[in-house]
């Protein structure tokens, strides 16, 4: 279970987030909207623990275990994934070279036994054709050169790699033409597990057409201010968030 | 006392005209050659120590940095050969093992040539006085006016003189390994040529033994001649250099039409290294790839300084060469593409990539291209930064501690060019002195 409580969290001297709550229960898979610039990406870098962000106060609770006590591979290691709103290039490092030092060193931080390359190759293949991700893309260097959606599948494909106990997307459709959102959802459906729990956060509601959100919850300057079910979300596509504006103004 | 103009030559300066007017009579050579050492020697001490004035030296001030000049390295005894032998043996390289002892071409060391290789030593060739090998070993202009250069050409004491037949294709590489059997830091003048005949196809690979080019001072001078159609990669090795010595290598590369040239360096250590590349096109189409890498820490300092000049048409150049900074250590990239006006639809390009550790170091950076043709393609970069703390991030995010993630971006960093490289083994064994770079990196 994801608890955050009470998070109040400064860029320089501006206060971005705003004392914001959430809980989000094992198996349930929570969705975030929200106007652009009120702090939904800010909230997931936070969490997974990204410099330059300064925590004055609050918690985030990670079934039980305060994350913000931890360095980022610690957060990864105790089973949080954020998938990027804008996953990044890395030069020179091959896919299958990162992927392995990844998954091994969560499993070493966990005092798991290393994963063998011909099992790691299994899974990883075993991920990537479901995701339609082709072979030749795991030889390159990550992400480099990947047009905008398929390096939104790679991290997909991370995810079901490291099989995480909560899993952040930020606007992982953003970037998606309509055949690879279907894929990309269908593999975050697969990975729905009754222990594990989503942060969904996007813009369209077509989005959650596809990965079928047991909440909805509206940001606006800084903090949750409406939760509703799903229906929220097709609510919010008509109307907008004009009438949230005023929480805008007062963070 | 009437007024005198004294001029002021350094301690080593003083040495080396000494030195050289000791050993002359004694450097191997006819006549000719005797003559061009004078001629050559006359220029270096016109010319003093290169200093800050001379623009490709601008950075690595010689004449302050060299206080003395060591005594010239003594012809290897039988005893100390003999106990090169075994480690000679013992080194773990594919090929044809070449090896030069303190300047000299050492045959009783060395494997036999290959099938469509002919070796000499270069003291044999400058006293048989074969004409064409000797222009090619004048480096044909190359190089003119540097007063290390000229220093070289008037002290030559050995090297290897290797001679590709026309269509050979070699298929193991030739490895020029440097070896030292003096106990006490010396000086070495060495000058070796690779001539390369058309359609032919060989590999290159210089390195070390021992402290062999590691320790006191050497000047060396590695000339490539290559004809039309032929295909050439190198690789050096200019790694482990010990405190206080001085490597001063120069490469001079001439490079017919349609000719594949690839090469590639690695330097590190505590010496001072000072890499200079003449390369020059002088046929249509043809393609070269120069590229280097240079990882330093503590007050290591290494200067590579490259002249590229395009005499001939439609001729792709690529030069890359990549920086590792850490602690206080100085990097020097001068680069200089020279294009005439013969030499249309020339495509070069050059980049200098820095990755800078600390606020400690220094990366002096000094691109330049001199353009004369009016339908060419050329471009020069230079980078210099820090690790991208965004990228750390990410790799972080998805579990790799911090120091892991610093050291697979650096690996990648220093890696990128030799996976670039076509011979697998040679490329696993650059990748391994990398890693062992990075391995002894002290992390804050
Ligand atoms: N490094 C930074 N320095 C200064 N301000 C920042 C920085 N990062 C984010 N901000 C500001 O913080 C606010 C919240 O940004 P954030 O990216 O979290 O918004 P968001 O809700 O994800 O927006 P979007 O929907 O456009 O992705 C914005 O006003 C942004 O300009
Ligand atoms: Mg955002």
């Amino acid at each position: 279970m994801l608890e955050v409580k009470n998070l109040n969290v400064s860029i320089g001297d501006r206060k971005i987030l705003n004392d914001f709550c959430i809980t989000v229960k094992d198996g349930e898979v929570a969705a975030i909207m929200g106007p652009n610039g009120t702090g939904k990406s800010t909230l997931s870098y936070v969490m997974s623990g990204r410099p330059g962000y300064t925590v004055e106060s609050g918690e985030v609770l990670l079934n039980g275990v305060n994350l913000l006590d931890f360095e980022p591979n610690e957060r990864a290691a105790k089973g949080l994934f954020l998938a990027f709103q804008y996953p990044l290039e890395i030069p020179g490092v091959a896919t299958m070279t990162f992927l392995k030092a990844a998954l091994n060193a969560q499993r070493k931080y966990r005092g798991e036994p290393e994963l063998s390359t011909p099992e790691l190759m299994k899974k990883v293949n075993a991920a990537a054709s479901k995701l339609g991700i082709k072979s030749d893309m795991m030889k390159r260097a990550l992400n480099v050169g990947f047009s905008g959606g398929e390096k939104k599948r790679m991290d997909i494909l991370q995810m079901a790699l490291l099989e995480p106990s909560f899993g952040i997307l930020d606007e992982t459709d953003s970037g998606l033409d309509i055949d690879a959102l279907r894929i990309v959802s269908e593999g975050v459906n697969s990975l729905r597990d009754p222990k594990r729990g989503f942060l969904v956060i996007t813009h369209y509601q077509r989005l959650l057409d596809y990965i079928v959100p047991d909440t909805v919850h509206v940001m606006a300057g800084g903090r949750i201010v409406r939760t509703g079910g799903k229906e929220l979300a097709l609510e919010l596509e008509k109307s907008g968030y004009a009438e949230y504006l005023g929480e805008e103004k007062a963070a | 006392m009437s007024a005198q103009i004294i001029p002021s030559r350094t301690p080593a300066e003083t040495t080396l005209v000494e030195s050289f007017g000791a050993v002359k009579a004694s450097l191997p050579g006819s006549a000719d050659v005797a003559k061009l050492r004078e001629d050559n020697f006359a220029a270096f001490v016109e010319a003093g120590l290169p200093h800050r004035r001379v623009e490709a030296w601008h950075y690595t001030d010689l004449r302050t940095i060299m206080r003395e000049a060591l005594p010239l390295a003594a012809a290897p005894s039988p005893a100390a050969l003999e106990g090169l032998k075994k480690d000679v043996a013992a080194l773990p390289l594919h090929g044809t093992k070449l090896v030069i002892v303190d300047g000299a071409f050492v045959p009783e060391l060395s494997d036999k040539a290959p099938e469509g290789v002919t070796i000499s030593s270069l003291a044999t060739v400058l006293s048989s006085g074969k004409p064409d090998l000797l222009t090619l070993l004048a480096g044909q202009g190359m190089g003119a006016g540097d007063a290390i250069v000229a220093l070289n050409a008037a002290m030559m004491q050995d090297g290897i003189v290797i001679e590709v037949a026309p269509g050979a294709v070699v298929a193991e590489p030739l490895n020029l390994i440097y070896a030292t059997a003096s106990a006490t830091p010396v000086a070495r003048f060495s000058r070796s040529l690779v001539s390369v005949g058309a359609k032919a196809s060989v590999a290159i690979a210089e390195s070390s033994l021992g402290e062999g080019g590691r320790t006191g001072q050497t000047n060396g001078c590695l000339i490539f001649s290559v004809e039309d159609e032929a295909k050439v990669t190198h690789t050096s090795l200019l790694t482990g250099s010990v405190a206080g010595s001085i490597r001063l290598e120069t490469f001079m590369v001439s490079l017919g039409a349609r000719v594949k040239f690839d090469s590639f360096a690695l330097i590190s250590g505590q010496g001072l290294t000072r890499r200079q590349i003449f390369l020059r096109f002088n046929g249509e189409e043809s393609e070269s790839t120069m590229r280097g890498a240079s990882l330093l820490r503590g007050r290591e300092y290494a200067d590579t300084t490259l002249f590229a000049e395009h005499l001939a048409p439609s001729c792709v150049g690529r030069e890359i060469f990549k920086y590792i900074l850490d602690d206080e250590a100085v990097g020097v990239f001068q680069g200089k593409i020279h294009v005439a006006p013969e030499a249309q639809q020339t495509d070069g390009r050059m980049l200098s990539k820095a990755l800078l550790l600390t606020d400690g170091v220094v990366m002096n950076n000094k691109p330049e291209l001199e353009i004369f043709a009016d339908d060419v393609a050329c471009a020069h970069g230079a980078t210099c930064g820090g690790l991208s703390e965004e990228q750390i991030f990410y790799l972080q995010a998805r579990g790799l501690p911090y120091k892991e993630a610093e050291a697979l971006l650096l690996e990648a960093f220093a890696a990128e060019l030799v996976d670039e490289l076509e011979d697998e083994k040679t490329a696993e064994t650059l990748r391994g002195e990398i890693s062992s770079w990075l391995a002894a990196r002290v992390v804050k």
